[in-house]
């Protein structure tokens, strides 16, 4: 037996007082089996101590949720007796170990959260950042990441449909990797995890348990002998083949009525799941660690309990229920255990070959579990930048280098190696403002399909994080509203440094506070998320990012505009106003070399109002085309909208005698401001566009017309749309092709 | 009795995998490599005890599963 | 016209293809699960995409060796025609029910894109209602996909029209910009001798509806369709 030494209770991540906490419940000094349980059951991943606060002040109710946060998944009505079930996580850390098996791992988490529900997944996403271009790093880092985005998503057949990539020198030492799942459930049959029925089996399905990932890789070693290192590999290594037979084998059985309970062994592997499911039926569980199928010999109790082995899942079933269940698994060729019973003791009891290895009161210590209130500093917001002051540019020269920097570069080398089009319903591919897909088997004359966005420009969260947390939210509902979405609910995944220093916990409470804000404006709760704090390196911490995911509903897929230009001589008009925010823009940081200035600020109500417009306009089918003004301004989504479309346009800024805010604006602030609650149309029918925006109070103005093979500019000149290609498509294959030299 | 199977491409098939590790070994300063085929190890533990029975189920292992000797060769090594 | 999809455990494509032979011949093909010994008496016999067997070993390497494929072969060897597309053609190589072998992709890395193929025999009984030299543009999405064979395969093949569609660039010409995977002479469909067997790399099953943002993978399952009802 182990002695319990302040060393390792350190080891283990739990501060003194939180020891103290233990004994407390213990009533006595716990074995090494129970502190590792404590260690994970309150770690930062499993018990949100630092967040838990702040995520409570979100809105995550509404008519059309479901089940909102604390489920594997967050759980929306799309009518029609359909559910969409989702949720976005991150697996940074593993990502930046071993760029493949990480990424891979992360895609095969977050689909379990999701078809855990019952939910067969119908489309991924990914939002990632990684370090400066220039960083001897990155190449590998982003090379490994997609390869194993591609290669898990790829195999289990779920279409990649969506994502964004950013590059920054604060991603340096810590790439974000954050994945997103879709799936469709009956709206009545979706399953939870909380347990019932004392007497019921546990279950254990999928791969055997091996020595993955199994945290604390110091602690206690001297138990484990020498070459405990070599037996304990900190990577866990991902089999999507596995998984695909897992969702198909655990569909099969949600299918009969046999599961009370589901639960995904994620992180903390078979403790948090069995705990959790314990813990919210308010039930007791006994675990015969023994029966767990093993993929390696002499693992002891401790690692059973803490093993991060992928592709398992825990199931309380139905008593009687175990040889049917039990025929299903074993036609996929997957592991099937009963491996415990539920009990009416309120206590997880673990056995080991009929001795007991641990005992521990589930509510005490569940409830029991730290939630601080941490100090925290607001920043000071900086002063608006003065466009008026900086240097006059060739405005196509500017865009010519913007369109081919890495952040607004195509990603066509990144999402060509997913399969976006598997199950044949992709209706937009990767490289629009959203994915869409058609959802199959709806009722004879529906055309509804579901869209999925990711979004969150980071360096705006470290300009002003309520302004950040805000326009995190307004521009995933903005490329949903875009592709004639109505946004439904979305999911967060909050990237932060530190949070024991006040510095970033007042990024993570003001990007909160912007996205509650935002939420409620725009009608899209919070049903499910993730956080991963102590982004840092060397005290240097990653920029505030709270990634987005997002899903809407499109009525009607044969009416969704691409954001390709379809034909000549059509208007293009531009929604929403227009004050020329280059703050933080990359017009300031990729031509002047600059990161500062005021972001540009957003209004919720004329977010809304202009979302609303484009939805009604693109229901009515005036809508050839459609792109959300983002990153890089109005300028550089026309010339996006001409390079989908090969096809040219020509622009004309806006006169002196135009209104008043335009005419005052200069050219470049006009060109490639970021100002926020934008969208270029292109349709057939202008008037009737600009008569319906007056109707909404939405300000609009025809600024061009779509023709030639060249982006034309008034007054400035002319830029081929072939030159704007190859800058835009050239960036991405070039800086890779460098990959195996620079290794 | 443990055996060792090494699957290697067939002269004259293109190895992408090889040229690459090819390339990348001449930019980390690795000079005078003259070619590079990457092939693959299939370790196995066998029940069977004698070596020719041994050997002549691994020789039909390879060739119905292991190795596609339309563009693989094979070589087996048994170990102890 | 009665068709067969074969379901291994790795398969993700098998319901595109349902969808694209059921709107091509008005008839729901039926799904045979790959522990099956039995097959249903058919028309045709589809091998669908996917990683039968997680891609594990080789692609399509395990599931060549699955129970069904001795009745598949078995049909093929009466003439039944069979069909593999993607992963489905590198089970009927590994089957040796094909000549030749597909390797990992030139470039190293999965590709999804379209492609245009030009069909280079047009008298079969696949092919019979396209033209030869007749384009279509349609998607692939695969990691082996880099077909191979000997020089004298490839003459063979040649020879005796044994190839059935090219990867070509918009002017209906080979070139290495146009071959998304680097199969030997661009090939990315064969057919066996008796030109029964059809195996292409690309998913034309994913291009039969407007959609898909293309269909002009219709016409292959609309030939296949009128040549065996």
């Amino acid at each position: 037996m182990t002695e319990i030494t302040p060393e390792i209770v350190a080891e283990h991540g739990l501060k003194p007082e939180e020891y103290d906490k233990v004994l407390e419940i213990m009533g006595r000094e716990p074995n090494l089996v129970e502190l590792g349980i404590f260690s994970v059951m309150w770690s930062e991943h499993c018990s949100y101590k630092s967040s838990k606060v702040w995520l409570k002040k979100l809105p995550t109710t509404g008519p059309q949720v479901i089940c909102g946060p604390g489920e594997n998944a967050g759980v929306v009505d799309l009518g029609d007796g359909l559910a969409a079930i989702f949720k976005i996580e991150s697996h940074n850390h593993p990502s930046f170990i071993e760029p493949y098996q990480g990424a891979a791992t992360g895609v095969g988490g977050i689909l379990r959260d999701v078809f855990t529900m019952g939910a067969r997944p119908i489309m991924n996403l990914n939002a990632l950042r990684f370090g400066s271009p220039e960083h001897p790093k990155t190449r590998h880092l982003l090379s490994g990441v997609v390869a194993g985005i591609g290669g898990y998503g790829n195999c289990v057949g779920i279409p990649t449909v969506a994502g964004e990539v950013n590059f920054h020198p604060a991603y340096d030492g810590n790439i974000l990797v954050n994945a997103m799942t879709v799936g469709l459930a009956p709206a009545d049959r979706i399953f939870y995890s909380a347990a019932a029925g004392a007497g019921n089996p546990v279950v254990y399905v999928g791969s055997k348990t091996g020595r993955d990932g199994i945290h604390g890789a110091t602690m206690a070693s001297a138990e484990f002998g020498e070459d405990s290192e070599e037996k304990r590999p900190t990577v866990q290594v991902g089999d999507p083949f596995t998984e695909k037979l897992l969702i198909e084998a655990c569909l099969e059985l949600m299918a009969t009525d046999a599961i009370v309970a589901i639960q995904d062994m994620g992180a903390a592997g078979l403790t948090s799941s069995s705990f959790e499911m314990a813990s919210k039926g308010g039930v007791g569980v006994e675990l015969e660690l023994d029966r767990v199928p093993l993929r390696e010999e002499g693992m002891t109790p401790y690692e059973i309990m803490l093993s991060e082995s992928q592709e398992r899942m825990l199931m309380v079933l139905k008593p009687g229920r175990e040889e049917l269940a039990r025929g299903i698994f074993e036609k996929w060729d997957l592991d099937f255990a009963v491996i415990g019973r539920l009990t009416e003791t309120g206590k997880m009891v673990l056995k080991w070959h009929g001795e007991v290895a641990g005992e521990l009161p589930i509510d005490p210590l569940a409830l029991a579990s730290p939630e601080y209130e941490r100090p925290w500093t607001a920043s000071e917001p900086p002063a608006p930048l003065d466009a008026a002051a900086l240097p006059e540019r060739d405005p196509l020269e500017a865009l010519e280098r913007l369109v081919g920097s890495p952040d607004l570069a195509s990603r066509r080398w990144i999402w060509e190696q997913y399969d976006h089009l598997v199950m044949g319903n992709t209706v937009l591919r990767p490289g629009a403002d959203a994915g869409v897909v058609r959802l199959p088997d709806l009722p004879e004359g529906s055309r509804k399909g579901l869209a999925a966005t990711v979004d969150c420009t980071p360096r705006y969260c470290l300009a002003d994080p309520v302004q950040g947390g805000r326009q995190a939210i307004a521009e995933a509902c903005r490329n949903l509203y875009a592709v004639g979405a109505r946004p439904l609910a979305v999911t967060n995944n909050l990237n932060f440094g530190n949070p024991e220093k006040p510095a970033i916990m007042g990024q993570l409470v003001g990007c909160l506070q912007g996205m509650g804000e935002a939420c409620r404006a725009l009608d899209a709760p919070v049903v499910s998320g993730n956080v991963s704090l102590y982004n840092e390196t060397e005290g240097r911490a990653i920029l505030p990012t709270p990634t987005i995911g997002a899903i809407g509903l499109v009525e009607d897929v044969a009416r969704v505009p691409g954001a390709a230009f379809p034909e000549a001589g059509l208007s293009l008009v531009l929604i929403g106003e227009t004050r020329g925010a280059l703050g933080q823009s990359l017009y300031l940081r990729e031509l002047e070399s600059r990161e500062e200035g005021a972001p540009p600020p957003v209004d919720l109500e004329a977010e809304r109002l202009a979302g609303e417009l484009v939805l009604a306009l693109i229901g009515e089918g005036r809508v050839a085309a459609c792109h959300d003004l983002s990153d890089g301004g109005l300028l550089v989504a026309a010339a996006e909208m001409a390079m989908a479309g090969n096809l040219g346009c020509s622009l004309e800024p806006p006169a002196q005698d135009a209104d008043q805010a335009a005419a005052k604006t200069p050219l470049a602030a006009w060109l490639f401001g970021e100002d926020q609650g934008r969208y270029l149309l292109a349709t057939a029918d202008a008037e009737a566009v600009l008569a319906a925006a007056r109707g909404a109070g939405v300000p609009a103005a025809r600024i061009g017309e779509t023709g030639g093979d060249a982006l034309t500019l008034a007054g400035a000149g002319t830029i081929s749309v072939a030159r704007l290609r190859r800058a835009h498509e050239g960036w991405m294959p070039a800086y890779m092709a460098a990959e195996l030299a620079a290794d | 009795m443990k055996a060792k199977v090494h699957v290697t491409l067939k002269p004259g098939v293109l190895d992408p995998q090889g040229k690459a590790i090819h390339h990348a070994l001449g930019a980390l300063g690795f000079a005078g490599v003259e070619a590079v085929r990457q092939g693959k190890v299939i370790e196995l533990e066998l029940a069977e005890t004698d070596r020719a029975r041994a050997e002549a189920a691994l020789d039909e292992m390879c060739r119905k599963l292991l190795a596609n000797t339309v563009i693989e060769n094979y070589a087996i090594e048994l170990t102890d | 016209m009665r068709s067969a999809v074969i379901v291994f455990p790795g398969s993700n494509r098998e319901m595109d293809m349902v969808a694209a032979l059921e709107q091509a011949s008005g008839r729901k093909p039926a799904l045979v699960w790959h522990k099956d010994s039995e097959l249903p008496e058919v028309d045709l016999i589809v091998l669908p995409g996917g990683f039968s067997h997680g891609d594990y070993l080789r692609a399509g390497a395990m599931a060549a060796n699955s129970p069904v494929m001795n009745e598949v072969r078995r049909r093929a060897e009466k003439g039944v025609p069979v069909l593999g597309v993607c992963n489905g053609f590198q089970i009927l190589t590994e089957a040796r029910l094909l000549p030749g072998a597909l390797m990992r992709n030139a470039s190293l890395r999965f590709v999804c894109r379209n492609v245009t193929l030009r069909v280079e025999n047009a008298q079969t009984l696949f092919t019979g209602a396209l033209e030869a030299g007749q384009r279509m543009t349609v998607p692939c999405a695969h990691m082996d996909g880099n077909y191979f064979a000997d020089d004298d395969t490839l003459k063979r093949l040649e020879d005796t029209g044994g190839v059935a569609f090219r990867y070509v660039d918009a002017a209906g010409e080979t070139t290495d910009e146009a071959n998304p995977n680097g199969s030997r002479d661009s090939i990315a469909g064969v057919f066996n001798e008796t030109k029964t067997v059809l195996g292409l790399m690309p998913h034309p099953e994913d291009a039969v509806d407007p959609l898909h943002g293309g269909t002009e993978g219709r016409a292959l399952f609309a030939g296949i369709v009128k040549a065996l009802s």
